[in-house]
């Protein structure tokens, strides 16, 4: 923002560039991510895919993005218009607004805010009222039943997700995703994963909390974000594509956006909590603002694929069960987590 | 056709609340139930109170066709038809049944060669059922890797008669095709592939812990019930009853191999499950690949088209014929009188009598299970509405 | 159990309900029975130890001309022997009584028999159509069906 201020001198036009670069990244991105998930798709299933246009595919994510733009865009005629056209985009807010908490890079963090984790929870619930809208302005009960299934899973994988969340501030004792990278800078045994940047007792006896506490926030990730082997809301031969059934065209381009942004996201939490943000595995090489980038988005494309790879594995759980494994599985386990961490911390 | 039930519920001030059940339809066209297939769904909440089965939407008037043929052999292409997807099994139903009331006696190279196309069939059948099956828990991989194999048997197939899908192979009184020289060192190959493939699609998906949740213990159908609703093949087996039509009613010499029929154990879940249904069709393919290397190995020599009679006039009478298809039972009914023409030909199909047991097996399920129930009764909709 | 002998256990039970047999030289022995009589004849079979017909492979409408029939083909899970029940009735007044609380099977059987040819069956708890739409008009398996011009507005032969 610094050295930005010398260039142009209004910080309203600085703030507005700004908001553009998570933007523009999550359009880059959700063009690759397309290209790696049905690429990878295809090799697990032992086929090949997008051959045609391009070396080998690469250029077919261009014309599925030609293909949606240039849909007829077609609104039920008993649908309630005004929430119907507003549900994708208020997914999509949701989800970018978080972007503006990330740490990128060492040198570049949207808002620097010492709110940062709480803030990312609190305004990626805007997803939940969304869906709930698309649902419901449908006037289709296939799509109502998606989105009400969808509502209450994301609001029940919410609790163990934000319980290990805050294991992981008691531990680092800050809630800036820019202070809590920097406290696991210097190498790969500072990342929190391994224990973080302590003592080595105090290390390991917080090492196993910290597994407990990424595989908890993992599953309920994918749960937030409706993937396999929880994605019953959109699962696809029972309900048509849920809340999606009824959205063609650009809304629904926006939806698929929104779903491939609330993934990195997700990822890149993990990323940021567990594993290190941006610092370098190796300490002080390979560090430095533009390689931090490149870590950051390395390890939060790592995680993505973790989650392709389990969708086209996987197969999908049912509602109580999603439900069971939430309540009676996670939320235990994370809240003797947090009664464990604090224990250790006061001790 | 159904009547919303209002339950009043009372609460504390003395007001009562209504609950109503929802009718859905999981229409005709819908990515999960294999076809033309539409269920009208009573629900309460995520509970299935009632399942209506409509169907006929791909009803081709075979029947009334066959009334109007110039030869029994005329009917043989529509009887393909009938289940697209294992047509050989159908043809063999009706040669079976023409050949009862005709008396024609087939030499042996020819029961061996049918022998070899049914089992072939059979599995080429199972593997579209449990890739759908794998599709509709959510499990894309299976269905891809069972579609390679698939495509090897198809090739047996065309290699043989020309055709990948719909065959007018078996004649009545013999085939229309020997088998090329080349066949039965492809099919050697493909059995040793294959045994590769099962087996790695046997520990990714049967065994796996999520799989288990979402199919033991879910439509569970009693033997009793079972043989009242006259379910035939897979279903039948995994409910625990021992019948099986190529032991027990023999239509042809599968007594002379060595082969096991499968009943559902109740390994996981409980007996008549679907995932039992399942796991039946698994092992079923093992048993088939048994055979055909049996068949492949002892196969005599003959004239496949030394009993095909030149002109087919019966005498006047009925004969019902059936056979073990990969479904169940398939049957045909024929009412022959003087003439070239068949008088009557009603076709028994295993997937229609399956079906119209959805309504009791599905009682009480969630929506989600009622999915896994209709994946496992394996229905196709081409011998459904005939 | 052979043809002969299970017609004679069922003629000594149901002596003038049975009109007409063919035992021998047929590919499937048949028994004719009374059409009032059937579902008494049915449960009997399905009952009696030594018959045990639990399982009816095939209900099939046939439609002779002047007269309409069914044909049930039974077979026994436990003693593994088949035989064929036949009835028939004139084309006018095709009422036939439901052997569907005996055999749930024949439900569907006899719901797909009255789409095809107009059979009545009296006692079945849901007899519609079931394969052609539910307005259909007309009974097209009998032999003397004409194919109607029009339905719902759509020319048919074309």
């Amino acid at each position: 923002m610094e050295n930005l201020l010398s260039i142009f001198s209004n910080p309203i036009v600085i703030s507005v560039l700004l908001a553009f670069v998570p933007l523009v990244f999550i359009l880059v991105y959700a063009l690759v991510v397309l290209y790696g998930e049905m690429k990878m798709a295809a090799h697990i299933q032992n086929r090949l895919a997008y051959m045609e246009n391009g070396w080998h595919g690469t250029l077919q994510p261009f014309a599925d993005m030609l293909k949606l733009l240039q849909k007829e865009d077609i609104i039920p005629q008993a649908a309630d218009k005004l929430f119907f056209v507003l549900a994708p985009y208020l997914v999509f807010v949701g989800t970018y607004a978080s972007f503006a908490v990330l740490p990128f890079s060492s040198g570049f963090i949207g808002s620097n805010i010492d709110l940062g984790i709480f803030y990312m929870v609190a305004v990626s619930s805007l997803v939940v009222v969304g869906l709930l809208m698309s649902g419901w302005a449908s006037n289709n009960k296939w799509s109502l039943f998606g989105a009400l299934r969808s509502a209450a899973q994301i609001v029940s994988y919410e609790i163990p997700g934000v319980l290990a969340i805050l294991g992981v501030v008691m531990v680092l004792g800050t809630m800036n995703m820019q202070e809590m990278t920097k406290l696991q800078d210097g190498g790969i045994q500072n990342w929190l994963i391994l224990g973080g940047n302590f003592p080595l007792y105090q290390k390991l006896s917080l090492l196993p909390f910290m597994i407990l506490f990424f595989v908890i926030y993992l599953l309920s990730s994918m749960a937030e974000v409706n993937r396999t082997p929880f994605d019953l809301p959109e699962a696809e031969s029972e309900l048509v594509q849920g809340y999606n059934t009824e959205y063609s065209g650009m809304k629904f381009a926006i939806f698929y956006l929104a779903e491939y942004a609330n993934l990195f996201l997700v990822s890149a939490v993990v990323v940021i909590m567990f594993f290190g943000g941006w610092t370098s595995p190796f300490g002080t090489f390979m560090s430095g603002p533009v390689w931090s980038a490149f870590w950051f988005v390395g390890k939060g494309m790592f995680f993505v694929f973790f989650n392709i790879w389990l969708r086209w594995t996987l197969p999908r759980l049912r509602v109580d069960q999603l439900m069971y494994v939430s309540w009676k599985v996670l939320t235990p386990f994370a809240l003797a987590g947090v009664i464990a961490i604090g224990l250790i911390m006061v001790l | 056709m159904t009547t919303e039930t209002i339950d009043t519920i009372k609460t504390s001030t003395g007001k009562s609340l209504r609950t109503e059940e929802m009718v859905v339809n999981m229409g005709p066209q819908h990515p999960s139930t294999h076809g033309v297939l539409r269920l009208e769904v009573v629900l309460d909440g995520e509970i299935v109170v009632d399942v209506i089965p409509h169907i006929g939407y791909l009803h081709r008037c075979f029947e009334k066709h066959c009334e109007h043929m110039t030869s029994y052999q005329q009917v043989i292409p529509y009887v393909d038809r009938m289940d697209y997807v294992a047509a050989m099994t159908n043809e063999h139903a009706f040669v079976t049944a023409a050949e009862k009331l005709l008396k024609i006696e087939v030499p042996e190279r020819v029961h061996y060669i049918r022998i070899i196309m049914a089992e072939l069939q059979r599995i080429a059948s199972h593997l579209i059922a449990i890739g759908t099956f794998g599709i509709d828990m959510g499990a894309f991989t299976p269905f891809l890797y069972y579609f390679r194999d698939r495509e090897k048997i198809l090739d047996l197939f065309e290699m043989t008669c020309g055709a990948r899908l719909l065959y007018n192979y078996m004649w009545i009184g013999g085939l229309s095709h020997d088998l090329p020289p080349q066949f039965i060192d492809k099919t050697k190959e493909f059995i040793v592939h294959f045994k590769k493939t099962l087996q790695e699609v046997n520990d990714l998906l049967n065994y796996n812990e999520i799989f288990i949740k979402r199919t033991a213990k879910v439509g569970v159908l009693p033997r009793d019930l079972a043989i009242n609703y006259a379910c035939s093949g897979p279903m039948l087996r995994a409910s625990g009853v021992d019948f099986d039509l190529r032991r027990d009613d023999p239509y042809t010499l599968y007594d002379r191999f060595e082969w096991k029929v499968i009943i559902g154990e109740g390994e996981v879940g409980v007996v008549g499950d679907v995932w039992n249904r399942n796991m039946v069709r698994q092992k079923e393919m093992w048993e088939s690949l048994k055979i055909i290397e049996q068949a492949i190995n002892s196969l005599p020599e003959g004239d496949v088209q030394k009993a095909i009679p030149k002109r087919i006039r019966p005498t006047p009478g009925d004969a019902y014929g059936r056979v073990e298809g990969p479904r169940g039972e398939i049957g045909f009914y024929i009412v022959a009188e003087d003439n070239v023409t068949p008088y009557r030909v009603k076709g028994r199909a295993p997937a229609f009598v399956n079906l119209s047991v959805i309504n009791e097996i599905s009682k009480g399920a969630m929506l989600a299970d009622l999915v896994a129930i209709i994946g496992s009764i394996d229905i196709v909709l081409g011998e459904v509405d005939r | 159990m052979t043809a002969q002998e299970i017609f004679e256990i069922i003629k000594s039970q149901f002596n003038d309900a049975v009109l007409d047999s063919k035992l021998e030289n047929v590919p499937d022995p048949f028994i004719k029975i009374q059409t009032e009589k059937i579902k008494d004849v049915a449960q009997f079979v399905r009952d009696n130890e030594q018959l045990r017909f639990d399982y009816l492979m095939c209900l099939s409408g046939v439609d002779y001309k002047g007269k309409i029939g069914v044909t049930y083909n039974l077979y026994s899970m436990v003693h593994r022997h088949k035989i064929t029940l036949k009835v028939e009735v004139p084309t006018e007044s095709p009422n036939i009584p439901s052997v569907e609380s005996i055999w749930k099977t024949a439900n569907w059987h006899e719901r797909e028999a009255f789409d095809m040819y107009g059979i009545n069956f009296i006692g079945h708890p849901d007899l519609r159509r079931m394969l052609l739409p539910d307005d259909w008009e007309g009974y097209p398996l009998r032999k003397d069906y004409e194919v109607p011009e029009f339905y719902n507005g759509m020319k048919i032969p074309y």
